[in-house]
C-alpha cells in the first residue's frame, strides 16, 4: 500500500491537468467556477472534446472503446477535471445505458449506439421513474405492447433530467402485467423525435427547469430497440442503479465545494474580521472536510476492490448516503456564510444568464437556490431511506 | 401564573386564523406574489379595520392597548398562510422603534396615520459588512445647518419599494461596530438622493437596495436621541424577532401538517409511506421540534416586555435558537418525505420551506444567537 503517486501516475496527472487546460472553453470553465447554470451545448462542448481524446467514458473497459483506467488513474482523472473547473459529465449515456449496452445489448445495438456516447453526439435521459412508481420502481406501469415489429407505448414517465435537451431516452417498460412486478419489465430505447411524444416541464424549487414529465401516446418503437430480453429488463435496472448511486457520490465536486465555501468565509466579513476567522464556523468547515476525507477513502476503498475484479455491491448505497448528505451540507454552510445577502432572488442572472448586476457579490445569489435544490441529491438515484433499507437488508442481513 | 388566551385573544386568533385561510389559499398567494407591490392593499386595509395595526401599541400612543401575545397570534397566523403584506417591517419595527423613541409630533405625524393603515415603513440597517452586528454601521448621517445629511448604502431592506418612509441607521459618531454613536433617521421614501435597487426575495417578499447620495433631513427627522439609537434598534430587533419566531411556528405547523397528509396518502409499495417506521420516527420529530418552537416563541413573547435588557436580550436569542433548528428539521424533513414532489414550485411545502430558511437568517442565525446567548448567560 502506498498514497502516493508513482512517477507514471505523476506523468498521466500532468497530461490530464494539460488536456483540460487546453480544450475546455474558457467560457465554459467561468461558468462552472461561478456557480453558473451550464446550457446543453456548454456541457456537449466539453463532452465531445473528452470523447475525441477517448476519455469521456472513463469507466469503461478498454474492450467497449474505454481507456480502460486503473482505479488510481481513475481518481486522478476524476479531481483534476473537478479542480479545473470542468463541467460534470452527464452520466446518461456514459454511466448508465452505455455500461447496459455492452453488458446486455446484441452486436448491432452496440454497433449502433456506442460510438454515439463515446463521441457525445447523442444526449440520452433516463426514463425509470413514474408518478405512481418512484422508490418503489418496480410497480412501474407504463404499457410496452406489441404490434408486428413494433412496440407500442403508452403512459407517462416523470422526473426526467434534462429530458427536453434529450435525443434519446432509455425506459423501463411493463411488457408483461400478469407475473410478479419485477418480472414483466423490459428495457426499452426510444427516439425522442418518435411521434406521440410529449415533454412538460416541471419547475423546481429554486425556479429552475431541469426535470420534466414526460408522456407517451402511442408511441411505436421498433422491437430492435429492446436491450436484453423481454420481461427481463430488471437486471439491466438494477445493474444500472448500483452504476448510478457509484457516481452519485461526487467526492470531487464535494472537494471544490469545500474550497469555494472557503473563499467565500475568507471574503465575508465578520465584526470586521474575515469569517473563516469565527472559531465556530471554521470548526464547521473542519467538520465537513473531515467528513469529505471520510467518503473520499471510503470510496477509494472500493475502487480499489473493483480493480481486483468484481462489480459494486450493496456498500456503494453508503457512499450515496453519505455523499448527497455532504453536498447538502456544502449548500447549507455557503448560505450561512452568506448570511442575509442569500435573500435577493435574481431569476434573470440565475437562470437566463441576463447582464442583471449582482446584488451584493456574484456568488451571493447562487447560495439560496443551490441550497434548495440541494434537497434532492437525498430524494433521486433511491432516496437515502430505501439506500438505507438496501444497506440493512443486503449487508447487515436484516 | 395562567398561558392560556383570554376571550378576546381567542377572537382575534380566529379571526387571523380565518384571514389566513380564506385569503392565502396556495393560489390566491400566487397571484399576489405576482402583482407590482406583491401584496394587497385591501388586505392592508382590512387590517386596518380589523385593528391589527393598532393592537400592540397603547391607547396613549393611539392604539389599543395590546402587546406581544397579540402580535404572537396574529404572526403565527401570517406564519400558515405565508402571508406577504408588510406588517414585520411597518408595525412590528417601524411602529414599533417610533412607539419607543418618537417624540410626540412624530407619533402624531406616524404612528396614528400607521394604525390607520396610511403609513407603510422600511427598516434600513443592513449594509454589506454588517452580517449581525446591529452597530456594524458605516452610513454617514454629517450635520448640514440645522438638519443632516446621509450618505452610503444599505441591503436588503424588506419593503423598502412600498414604504412611506424609510427608518434609517446611520452613523453619526464613534468608530466601525461602536454601538454609541448610532442614530436613527426618518427618510421620505421619495428624498432626494435617494435611489433604489428592487427586488423579490427567496421567500417572495421584496426588498432593495439602497443607496444614500447626500440626502438632507431635517433635524426633526431624527428619531430618538442623537448618538443614542442603540438600545432602541436592539430592543426593536429583539421584538422583530420574536415576532419571526411566531410566524415560523404557524409555518411549522402548516409543513407539517401538510406532509402528514402527505405521507398517509402517498403510496408505494402498495401502503401509505407513513406506514414505514423512519418516516413515522422523522414525523415524531417534526411535531416535537414545532412543539418546542411553540414553547419558546410563547416563553420569549412572555419576557419581552421585562425591563432587563438581559432578560428580554436572552429570550429573544433562545427563541431563534431554537426556531432556527427546529425550522430547518421541518422544512428539510417535509420535502424529504414528500420525496420528487417537495422539491418543486408547485408544492406548498417547498415555500414554507423556503420562509422558513430565511426567518432563520434574518436578524441573526441559529449560530450568532447561540454565541449572543451563551455571551449573557455565561457572564450573568
Ligand atoms: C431532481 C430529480 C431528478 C430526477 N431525475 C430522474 C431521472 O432522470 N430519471 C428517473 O427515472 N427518475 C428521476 N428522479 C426520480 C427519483 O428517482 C425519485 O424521485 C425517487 O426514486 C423517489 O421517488 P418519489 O419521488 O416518488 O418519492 P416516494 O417514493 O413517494 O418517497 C417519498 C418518501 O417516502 C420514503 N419512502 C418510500 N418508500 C420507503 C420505504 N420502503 N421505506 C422508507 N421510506 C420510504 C422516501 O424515502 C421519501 O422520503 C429524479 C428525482 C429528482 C427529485
Ligand atoms: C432501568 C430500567 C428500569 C425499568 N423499569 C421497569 C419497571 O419498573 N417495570 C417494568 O415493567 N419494566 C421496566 N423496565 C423494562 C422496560 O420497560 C423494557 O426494558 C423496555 O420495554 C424494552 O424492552 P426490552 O429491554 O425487552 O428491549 P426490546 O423490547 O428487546 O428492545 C430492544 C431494542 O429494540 C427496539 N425495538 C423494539 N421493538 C421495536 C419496534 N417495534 N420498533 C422499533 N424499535 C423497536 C427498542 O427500542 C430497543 O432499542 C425497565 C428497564 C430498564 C432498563
Amino acid at each position: 500500500m502506498d498514497l502516493a503517486f508513482t512517477p507514471d501516475e505523476q506523468k498521466f496527472a500532468d497530461e490530464v491537468r494539460a488536456f483540460v487546460r487546453a480544450n475546455l472553453a474558457a467560457d465554459v470553465r467561468e461558468k462552472v467556477k461561478n456557480g453558473k447554470h451550464l446550457i446543453r451545448d456548454d456541457y456537449m462542448r466539453w463532452q465531445q472534446a473528452l470523447g475525441k481524446k477517448g476519455w469521456l467514458v472513463y469507466t469503461w473497459p478498454k474492450k467497449h472503446g474505454g481507456p480502460g483506467f486503473t482505479p488510481a488513474q481513475r481518481y486522478i482523472f476524476e479531481n483534476i477535471c473537478a479542480e479545473e473547473y470542468a463541467p460534470g459529465i452527464i452520466p446518461f449515456g456514459t454511466k448508465m445505458v452505455g455500461p447496459v449496452i455492452y453488458t446486455f445489448g446484441n452486436e448491432a445495438q452496440k454497433e449502433k449506439y456506442l460510438p454515439a456516447i463515446r463521441e457525445s453526439t447523442v444526449w440520452w435521459c433516463q426514463g425509470y421513474s413514474e408518478p405512481g412508481s418512484g422508490s418503489d420502481l418496480a410497480s412501474l406501469r407504463t404499457k410496452a405492447e406489441k404490434d408486428g415489429d413494433h412496440y407500442v407505448v403508452n403512459g407517462s414517465k416523470t422526473w426526467n433530467t434534462m429530458g427536453h435537451w434529450a435525443d434519446w431516452i432509455f425506459c423501463l417498460v411493463r411488457t408483461d402485467s400478469k407475473s410478479k412486478p419485477q418480472e414483466g419489465i423490459s428495457f426499452l430505447l426510444i427516439d425522442m423525435k418518435t411521434p406521440g411524444i410529449t415533454v412538460k416541464p416541471i419547475i423546481m424549487a429554486d425556479g429552475g427547469h431541469e426535470v420534466n414529465e414526460v408522456f407517451f401516446d402511442n408511441v411505436r418503437v421498433p422491437v430492435e430497440n429492446l436491450v436484453g430480453k423481454e420481461n427481463e429488463g430488471w437486471t439491466c435496472a438494477k445493474f444500472l442503479l448500483a452504476n448510478e448511486r457509484l457516481g452519485i457520490a461526487a467526492v470531487p465536486q464535494s472537494k471544490r465545494g469545500v474550497e469555494a465555501l472557503k473563499d467565500i468565509a475568507r471574503v465575508e466579513q465578520d465584526n470586521g474580521r474575515p469569517l473563516i476567522e469565527n472559531q465556530s464556523f471554521a470548526e464547521k468547515i473542519a467538520d465537513l472536510e473531515i467528513q469529505v476525507t471520510a467518503l473520499e477513502f471510503t470510496e477509494l476503498r472500493v475502487l480499489s476492490q473493483m480493480a481486483q475484479g468484481g462489480q459494486p455491491g450493496a456498500e456503494v448505497s453508503g457512499l450515496k448516503i453519505r455523499g448527497s448528505e455532504i453536498q447538502q451540507r456544502i449548500t447549507e454552510l455557503t448560505m450561512e456564510a452568506v448570511g442575509e445577502y442569500s435573500a435577493p432572488y435574481l431569476p434573470g442572472l440565475l437562470w437566463q444568464g441576463t447582464n442583471e448586476a449582482p446584488v451584493g457579490p456574484e456568488y451571493a445569489h447562487l447560495a439560496a437556490p443551490r441550497y434548495f435544490n440541494t434537497r434532492k441529491t437525498t430524494i433521486y438515484g433511491g432516496s437515502n431511506e430505501i439506500q438505507k433499507g438496501i444497506i440493512s437488508k443486503m449487508v447487515l442481513g436484516l | 401564573m395562567d398561558l392560556s388566551l383570554s376571550d378576546e385573544q381567542k377572537q382575534l386568533q380566529e379571526s387571523a386564523e380565518r384571514f389566513a385561510r380564506e385569503k392565502y389559499t396556495f393560489d390566491n398567494r400566487r397571484k399576489i406574489v405576482a402583482t407590482e407591490r406583491g401584496w394587497l392593499p385591501e388586505n392592508w386595509a382590512q387590517f386596518a379595520e380589523l385593528g391589527w395595526l393598532g393592537m400592540a401599541f397603547s391607547e396613549e400612543d393611539g392604539g389599543y392597548g395590546g402587546g406581544p401575545i397579540e402580535t404572537m397570534i396574529v404572526m403565527e397566523q401570517f406564519g400558515k398562510g405565508l402571508v406577504l403584506e408588510p406588517f414585520l417591517p411597518t408595525v412590528v419595527l417601524g411602529g414599533g422603534m417610533i412607539a419607543r423613541a418618537g417624540s410626540a409630533d412624530q407619533k402624531a405625524a406616524l404612528l396614528a396615520p400607521m394604525i390607520e393603515g396610511k403609513k407603510q415603513f422600511a427598516f434600513a440597517w443592513l449594509e454589506r459588512q454588517s452580517r449581525y452586528n446591529l452597530a456594524d454601521v458605516s452610513l454617514k448621517a454629517t450635520k448640514e445647518g440645522n438638519g443632516w445629511s446621509l450618505s452610503g448604502h444599505k441591503g436588503v431592506v424588506y419593503n423598502a419599494a412600498s414604504a412611506d418612509e424609510i427608518i434609517v441607521l446611520a452613523r453619526t459618531a464613534g468608530s466601525a461596530r461602536e454601538p454609541k454613536g448610532l442614530t436613527l433617521f426618518v427618510v421620505d421614501a421619495k428624498a432626494k438622493g435617494l435611489s433604489r435597487r428592487d427586488y423579490p426575495t427567496q421567500d417572495a417578499l421584496r426588498a432593495s437596495e439602497l443607496t444614500f447620495d447626500k440626502v438632507s433631513v431635517g433635524a426633526d427627522a431624527v428619531l430618538g436621541k442623537v448618538d443614542d439609537a442603540f438600545p432602541t434598534v436592539e430592543e426593536a430587533v429583539d421584538r422583530a424577532i420574536v415576532a419571526l419566531c411566531a410566524e415560523a411556528t404557524g409555518c411549522m405547523d402548516a409543513i407539517n401538517a401538510a406532509t402528514l397528509e402527505y405521507i398517509k396518502t402517498r403510496k408505494q409499495f402498495g401502503v401509505a409511506i407513513g406506514k414505514f417506521q423512519v418516516l413515522q420516527h422523522r414525523m415524531v420529530d417534526c411535531f416535537t421540534n414545532a412543539q418546542e418552537a411553540r414553547s419558546m416563541t410563547l416563553m420569549a413573547s412572555l419576557k419581552i416586555d421585562d425591563k432587563d435588557p438581559t432578560v428580554r436580550a436572552k429570550a429573544a436569542s433562545g427563541a431563534k435558537v431554537q426556531i432556527g433548528k427546529s425550522g430547518k428539521f421541518c422544512g428539510q424533513s417535509a420535502v424529504q418525505m414528500h420525496g420528487g414532489m417537495g422539491v418543486t414550485d408547485e408544492m406548498a411545502v417547498s415555500h414554507y420551506f423556503k420562509r422558513l430558511t430565511m426567518i432563520d437568517l434574518m436578524f441573526g442565525n441559529q449560530q450568532h444567537h447561540l454565541t449572543r446567548y451563551s455571551n449573557l448567560a455565561m457572564a450573568a
